[in-house]
């Protein structure tokens, strides 16, 4: 039984000579490096983006994708690492994402106009490599457009960078890499929250009450596929017993009216007392 | 003390050769002269062998079968000129620019970075056969005896100190700079080598022939010496080619322009230099016949531009021709020239290369060259000012930014620990959540608006129709209005809930039920836009 194994062994490695070298070795599974995404609530469902992968958020509008992928390049680009964001209709926010602490000299921004352009330009920042980040932001590009992509593309995406430290993140509106993406998170609007400024009671019941500021919303993320198995996630993340998280959005001005009230209740009794 | 001489001989020959290598293995006629009197001015050996002449016209050299006919071509041996005086300054700083097919090299103080003279001079060889030249070099202890040894001795030649008259005896007196009359006189006496005109009496010479007969006696003895004049270095590298027949098509320019790369990247190397930046100039064909149309009026006549320049800026300095070339294609794929090529000049600003050294523990950040090269090949799909790095304007404007060239800067690699603790202790201050961000639209979306008691109720953009729950505003803003385009805004944030049923067909964008948006009133075009959503 044993010589006929071998032979057949042999008949096999004899057929595959020149194709791949050893295909009876044992390998071992590839340990793959996670970094934090800069989203607490996330990091700990997820363990954070993994490199040499593809990654895909999707959900509708206003679900939070933007802030998470602004986030995840703040964490690369202050970590030094040289990140490119692929941007099929030119969407991205300089303002807001430099106030969330993106270097932006460290970020190549192409401005497409439409998905075939962006694909075309992924592909050549995956050939030419170094990146920590590649994001494909297809966000607003319709949905019918982004299914029309073969699913080949990903997977060659995918095959482009795997054994390479970059994370490929790609963020549209369903979920479209299917099995080609080693993380797929569902991003879903839960609430907006608003906070009222004026006192007056009868500013305060009008239809539009003035005074009103904009404080964020809260999202929630699930994850719908992760490569990662149940004991490997339990060694990276704190969740991972979840398979979904809650997390909050914050706008510029209320974090830094937050950090204003946590001074002042962090001054003495008598000290808040004159302010 | 001591010099070498590097001699290029046919330097005409040699100047096209080295533009176009497949010569070196044909018979070569160059050809001068205005058009129709062209006569032959310089053959390769194979040419000679085959029994071309200086001196025939271009009809009796078109004669002989198997022979390339080529018009001299001043541009090349201009550069092959740059290229010799790059070779003597890649070996020694004191160089004479002698003519223009020779030069002379000071060698004192090099004895500590060569073993032997003989050393220097097969070094000297081989820098210019990578330069596309095949030079004789001579190194002796004066420079017109190096000079005389260059001209007439094949390859390379060390003449030891005190044998400069037997080495020079063998030498035809034609290598010496003799005068018509003088070359007669020598001929009529039966003087045809440097050793009969040294066996002579110096006193009679000098009776028969005056100083030039002296001077000459001593060049043939080789007891000539003379201080080298030292030429000023040159800094720019410029490589030029005429064609004879204008070019249009990308691939045979750029098959030309490689050629040019490779010497101008020989040059460069041969002086340890690197270019930075790549200037290119091309002249371009006259397209008369396309241009003129005789129905117009002289004053409407669409006139070509006579020349194209480009300027391609490198992230490193750097000499791979090839990479340069890669660069080069792909500028000249975005922005071609008006009309076919006739002649091309590529000028390289030269730099000390970058030394660097990488670290083992450092993030990975993508090969400048190699990054250059990606970044124009996507400026290539999605056009020249949609790639690079983006960098706020000094404005209140929203959504004030330019574009600017990707350059790696040299601490990118640096993992920078304490910047990194330091922006999560940052992040963890300023915001206990994550932080929100927004999406602009590009350009504003023209939006309808209804209003109650000056608050946006209702609002329709993009064939939708919402109502709005919240709504925070107006932040009134403005500027520029000392400048020709002035802005003046209210925004608004609304959280608009979408109604169901308003013509959302399946090819537009997909909005959401509900969602957050910031709003503008544009006091000056007195029109409502939607400037972005937060995401």
């Amino acid at each position: 039984m044993s010589s006929k194994a071998a032979a057949l062994r042999l008949q096999i490695e004899s057929v595959l000579a020149g194709r791949h070298a050893s295909p009876f070795e044992y390998r071992d599974r590839r340990i793959v490096e996670t970094v934090p995404a800069g989203v607490p609530a996330i990091d700990n469902l997820t363990g954070g983006l993994p490199r040499g992968s593809l990654t895909e958020i999707y959900g509708p509008p206003c679900a939070g994708k933007t802030s998470f992928l602004v986030s995840t390049l703040a964490s690369r680009t202050t970590a030094s690492e040289v990140c490119a964001l692929v941007d099929a209709r030119d969407a991205f926010d300089l303002r807001s994402a430099e106030s969330m602490g993106v270097k932006l000299n460290q970020l190549v921004w192409v401005r497409c106009r439409n998905a075939d352009q962006a694909l075309r330009a992924t592909d050549l920042l995956i050939q030419g490599g170094g990146f920590g980040l590649i994001a494909l932001d297809l966000s607003d590009t319709p949905p019918c457009e982004v299914r029309s992509v073969s699913l080949p593309v990903w997977f060659r995406f995918r095959r482009a960078v795997e054994y390479t430290p970059t994370i490929l993140l790609l963020l549209d509106q369903e979920s479209n890499a299917k099995s080609c993406a080693s993380l797929v998170l569902r991003l879903r609007t839960e609430e907006t929250n608003w906070s009222q400024t004026s006192e007056s009671p009868e500013e305060i019941s009008l239809p539009h009450p003035p005074g009103l500021l904009l404080d964020g919303w809260k999202s929630y993320a699930e994850i719908v596929r992760s490569s990662a198995k149940p004991q490997e996630r339990a060694a990276i993340s704190k969740d991972f017993r979840k398979d979904g998280a809650d997390f909050e959005m914050q706008t510029i001005w209320n974090a830094s009216h937050a950090t204003q009230r946590r001074h002042i209740s962090a001054l003495p009794q008598g000290a808040r007392k004159k302010r | 003390m001591a010099f070498a001489s590097i001699f290029v001989p046919n330097f005409m020959v040699q100047a096209v050769v080295r533009a176009e290598p497949a010569l070196r293995e044909r018979a070569l006629a160059l050809i001068d002269g205005n058009p129709p009197l062209c006569n032959v001015v310089a053959v390769d050996e194979k040419a000679a062998q085959a029994g071309i002449e200086c001196g025939m016209t271009k009809a009796n050299a078109a004669q002989f079968p198997g022979v390339e006919i080529r018009p001299r071509s001043r541009p090349q041996e201009k550069s092959a000129h740059a290229a010799l005086l790059d070779i003597g300054w890649s070996v020694s700083p004191q160089i004479e620019d002698t003519a223009e097919d020779a030069i002379v090299l000071d060698l004192s103080g090099l004895d500590h970075l060569y073993r032997s003279e003989g050393e220097i001079a097969a070094h000297l060889a081989q820098r210019s056969s990578g330069c596309g030249l095949l030079p004789n070099v001579a190194v002796a202890s004066n420079i017109e005896t190096a000079v005389l040894a260059a001209r007439g001795f094949t390859g390379t030649t060390v003449i030891p100190l005190g044998k400069e008259s037997e080495y020079l005896s063998s030498l035809p007196v034609s290598v010496l700079p003799l005068s018509e009359e003088t070359a007669e006189t020598l001929n009529r006496w039966g003087v045809h080598t440097c050793g009969a005109l040294a066996g002579l009496p110096v006193l009679q010479i000098s009776e028969r022939l005056g100083q030039e007969g002296v001077h000459l006696h001593a060049l043939a003895r080789g007891a000539e010496s003379r201080s080298p004049i030292v030429a000023e270095q040159a800094i720019s590298f410029e490589e030029e080619m005429a064609l004879d027949d204008a070019v249009e098509e990308l691939d045979p320019l750029s098959f030309l322009l490689g050629r040019l790369l490779d010497q101008l990247c020989a040059r460069l190397a041969a002086r340890s230099l690197a270019a930075v930046a790549i200037r290119v100039h091309f002249e371009l064909q006259p397209a008369f016949e396309n241009a003129i149309d005789p129905r117009k009026e002289p004053a409407l006549q669409k006139y070509l531009p006579a020349v194209y320049d480009t300027r391609i800026e490198l992230p490193i300095p750097m000499r791979d021709s090839k990479m340069l070339l890669k660069l080069l294609r792909l500028r000249l794929q975005s922005n071609p020239p008006a009309a076919p090529i006739q002649k091309m000049a590529l000028v390289a600003e030269s730099v000390r290369p970058r030394a660097m050294q990488g670290g083992l523990f450092l993030p990975c950040y993508p090969e400048p060259a190699k990054l250059e090269l990606t970044i124009a090949r996507i400026a290539n799909v999605v056009g020249e000012g949609n790639v690079g790095s983006p960098s706020l304007t000094d404005t209140h404007c929203p959504d004030g930014f330019q574009m600017r060239r990707f350059l790696i800067s040299i601490d990118a690699g640096k993992f920078d620990i304490e910047k990194k603790d330091s922006f999560r202790r940052e992040q963890r201050n300023q915001f206990f959540k994550t932080p929100a961000s927004f999406r602009a639209f590009r350009p504003p979306v023209p939006a309808r608006l209804e209003l109650h008691e000056e608050c946006p109720v209702r609002v329709m953009f993009q064939g939708m129709q919402g109502r709005v729950l919240a709504a925070s505003g107006p932040w009134r803003i403005s500027g520029d209005w000392w400048r020709e385009n002035p802005w003046q805004q209210e925004e608004w944030d609304l959280e608009i809930d979408f109604l169901p049923s308003m013509g959302r067909d399946a090819s537009a964008n997909r909005r959401p039920d509900r969602g957050v948006y910031r709003l503008y009133y544009d006091a000056l075009r007195q029109s409502w836009f939607v400037r972005g959503i937060y995401d």
